[in-house]
């Protein structure tokens, strides 16, 4: 067993051996401008595209000329709201999202709040997930755009995405789908899940980092926005700059690979995360963040309380985990998608994320549940905090 | 033979840049924003990265910004720089990059700004009488390339900042092709944007930055998590990242050599092409005057004008009409067409690299007397 064990494959995960293998020949040998007509090297090149995309509509069931690359999913997601908000703003200027979103979504539309749009923040249950009447309570005249992700990056709790298109479809509105974490992970079906706007990235399945995808719709309904990156009109206008083509490949061939493993892959790390899941939670005082039914297979974010996350973390030198998002965990806050299901500030404190992908053995997975253990009791031992709580349980049973 | 001839689209990556970035893919898998070991590891290549590329433009690593290429981060001059200071007013010219000119104009045809154009002459250089006027009654956001990416036309940078420091206009220049060809000094340059597409200096696809001077605070293009000190959302593509300092350094290093060897190509078509009747140049053909990497001939008219690309082609040549971005569509070159060339002479824009060779001209030539006296 190789150590440090990387088990915060929701930040990032390593590339799949065979996606590289398919890059290498682009970077040097067939090194051609997709947007080169007159000549073999960009003829080649627009090919090696064209195959990628047809790689990456049959994951998610849609057509090729419905996705428009682009440099991830956070650009993915600007030019999705960004592209909506400007296009649809002679029908009005509302946009429902949801409070656990991602910050990429998060902070677009605060951005658009600046510049006049009205959002509005739905709040999640104790699972984390959105409730349904709420969504349609929040519906005024003026929405165009409900914004919810697949599922969440930090919890893994898949939200309800079919009803949440059935009622966008209801009330004639877009529904855009930020599936960052889920593409590759479970079934994601764009027509039968009725999403119209869809972002994913390639890092995210084993894949390249730098490349990623937005689906736009153009049939029931015919979606239309607004670039928010001119040039030379690459991506039917819609994304302009000379296209990665090698990063491109790279995501064609992941996509490929994720719909051949889905099935035994999914299996394979189910078993993973419930086994650890199971393990941990024999450890006194420790609780699972968010639904255990709604989720994707490799996430397990629980909490140890009265154990500090980050203490967790530094404690587990060989073993690479996260106590949230990898793009905010540079701050001391507590993070608000565990705060949204209404966890204390301690208990969302004391948090850890844990992501089980492709390449984690089950070795991996017994060697993290018995460091784990071993820094759980050793950090709580040295707790006072800890000994209060004890001691106060002692009371209790008096 | 095959002889690319379209280095201004996109160049072959170096080797030793596949190398260094190769390593990277294999070794660092972390997200560089996760705070552990796997995490840092990824953090602290960028910022080696960030600090190659300041040292080789003199810059402080804090005015790097990576993007996913010279488009966004022209986008990101623009949009950004206009919005942040509320500006009214922005210059241009008839001869910029797409990526220039469409953003500028979207801006226009959405009531941001008025848009004036500065005059050019025949080979594409610009009138500073005029942009002085231009500039000079309110304070205006100017875009001006570097080199023009179908003629080589090198734009005076240096008296352009004067003025624009001058009259405290916002520079902002397209530098993607001229990066790694000339040194480029920003504490000599009175300038505000520089980008940078790696692609074009034998770095990868994908991938750029934005030189953002310390004078300048402009919001971000793209919004979302903390990257680039909050200025660049999105998990940061580490390959491309790596390779493009890695590109930048090496051609830093080997500049003198290569442009000696290119110069030396350039001169050397023009001299050879002299035995065909009938060739002038759109731009300047003198290699000391122009970018030297670009070369853009002007045919005699001839039948099956539109044919000659494809033939050469089918010779084993690749070069093109003009910018790749748009070089799939029929419309004429817009820079052609600023500068009033004859539409009814075929151009063809040779561009070259430190892998061109002699042998690789002497092919060319023989092959487009074929072409053309066919």
């Amino acid at each position: 067993m190789n150590l440090p064990v990387y088990l915060d494959n929701n930040a990032t995960t390593p590339m799949d051996p065979e996606v590289l293998e398919t890059m290498l020949p682009y970077f040097m040998q067939k090194f051609g401008n997709a947007a080169s007509k007159n000549h073999s090297f960009g003829w080649i090149a627009e090919e090696a595209v064209d195959h990628a995309r047809k790689q990456i509509a049959a994951l998610i069931n849609a057509q090729e000329t419905e996705l428009v690359f682009t440099s991830g999913a956070t650009e993915a997601v600007n030019l999705a709201i960004k592209g909506v908000y400007e296009m649809y703003k002679g029908k009005g200027n509302h946009i429902i999202t949801c409070v656990t979103e991602h910050k990429a979504v998060l902070d677009t539309c605060k951005h658009l709040e600046q510049s006049g749009g009205n959002i509005t923040y739905l709040p999640v249950d104790e699972d984390g997930l959105i409730i349904p009447e709420e969504l349609e309570k929040a519906i005024t005249p003026q929405t165009i755009l409900i914004a919810i992700m697949y599922a969440n990056n930090e919890t893994g709790v898949i939200q309800p995405i079919k009803e949440i298109a059935k009622i966008a479809k209801k009330n004639d509105l877009l529904f855009f789908c930020d599936a960052t974490q889920a593409v590759g992970k479970v079934p994601v079906d764009v027509l039968s899940d009725g999403i119209h706007l869809m972002a994913c990235s390639a890092h995210k399945l084993y894949g390249p980092k730098g490349v990623g995808i937005l689906y736009v719709r153009r049939k029931n309904p015919r979606v239309k926005i607004t670039a928010q990156i001119d040039g030379g009109g690459h991506e039917r206008g819609m994304r302009s700059g000379t296209l990665n083509v090698p990063g491109i490949v790279g995501l064609g061939k992941a996509a490929e690979l994720c719909s051949q493993k889905s099935d035994s892959e999914t299996l394979r790390i189910t078993f993973l995360r419930d086994k650890l899941e199971r393990a941990l939670l024999q450890i006194e005082a420790t609780f699972v963040n968010g639904s255990r039914t709604s989720r994707l297979p490799g996430v397990l974010n629980i909490s140890f309380q009265h154990v500090n996350g980050q203490a967790l973390m530094m404690a587990l030198k060989n073993i690479a985990v996260s106590s949230g998002s990898a793009c905010t965990s540079a701050s001391l806050e507590p993070s608000y998608v565990l705060k949204s299901l209404g966890l204390s500030d301690d208990l969302a404190h004391s948090a850890i994320r844990l992501g089980i992908g492709r390449f984690n053995t089950e070795e991996e997975i017994d060697y993290t549940i018995e460091q784990m253990t071993k820094a759980v009791n050793h950090l709580r031992a040295i707790s006072p905090l800890w000994q209060m709580y004890k001691d106060e349980n002692e009371l209790n049973k008096v | 033979m095959r002889v690319y001839l379209d280095n201004a689209a996109t160049t072959q990556l170096d080797s030793e840049v596949l190398k260094e970035m190769v390593a990277v893919m294999e070794n660092f898998y972390g997200n560089p924003s996760s705070i552990h070991g796997h995490g840092r590891e990824a953090r602290s290549l960028i910022e080696k990265a960030r600090k190659t590329i300041a040292n080789l433009i003199h810059a402080s690593p804090s005015e790097i910004f990576f993007t996913s290429g010279g488009t966004e981060a022209d986008n990101m001059a623009i949009r950004s720089g206009i919005t942040t200071y509320g500006i009214k007013h922005a210059v241009t010219s008839k001869i910029e990059h797409h990526a220039v000119l469409h953003t500028l104009e979207s801006m226009e045809k959405s009531g941001q700004i008025r848009l004036s154009y500065v005059r050019i002459d025949n080979k594409g250089h610009i009138d500073l009488a005029h942009l002085e006027e231009l500039i000079s009654e309110e304070r205006s956001f100017v875009s001006l390339m570097h080199a023009n990416n179908e003629l080589g036309t090198l734009t005076d940078i240096e008296a352009v900042g004067e003025l624009c420091e001058k009259y405290q206009a916002l520079f902002h220049c397209d530098t993607v092709q001229t990066m790694g060809h000339y040194p480029h000094d920003v504490q000599k340059l009175k300038v505000h944007f520089l980008v940078c597409a790696a692609h074009k200096l034998h770095g990868p696809k994908g991938v750029g930055f934005i030189y953002i001077s310390h004078q300048v605070k402009i919001e971000p293009l793209i919004n979302g998590g903390s990257q680039e000190r909050n200025m660049r959302g999105g998990t940061e593509n580490i390959y491309g990242i790596a390779g493009l300092a890695k590109a930048l350094e090496t051609a830093y290093t080997e500049m003198d050599v290569h442009q000696t060897h290119i110069q030396g190509i350039k001169s050397y078509m023009v001299q050879q092409l002299a035995s065909i009747p009938g060739i002038t140049y759109n731009g300047e053909e003198d290699s000391n005057k122009s970018l030297y990497t670009i070369l853009n001939v002007s045919f005699p008219e001839m039948e099956m004008a539109d044919m000659l690309l494809f033939n050469l082609d089918i010779s084993g040549i690749s070069a093109s009409g003009g910018s790749a971005c748009s070089s799939g569509t029929n419309i004429g070159s817009h820079v052609l067409e600023a500068i009033a060339a004859n539409p009814n002479r075929p151009a063809v824009r040779f561009s070259f690299s430190k892998f061109t060779t002699k042998e690789e001209i002497d092919y060319t030539i023989e092959k487009l007397k074929g072409v053309i006296f066919y």
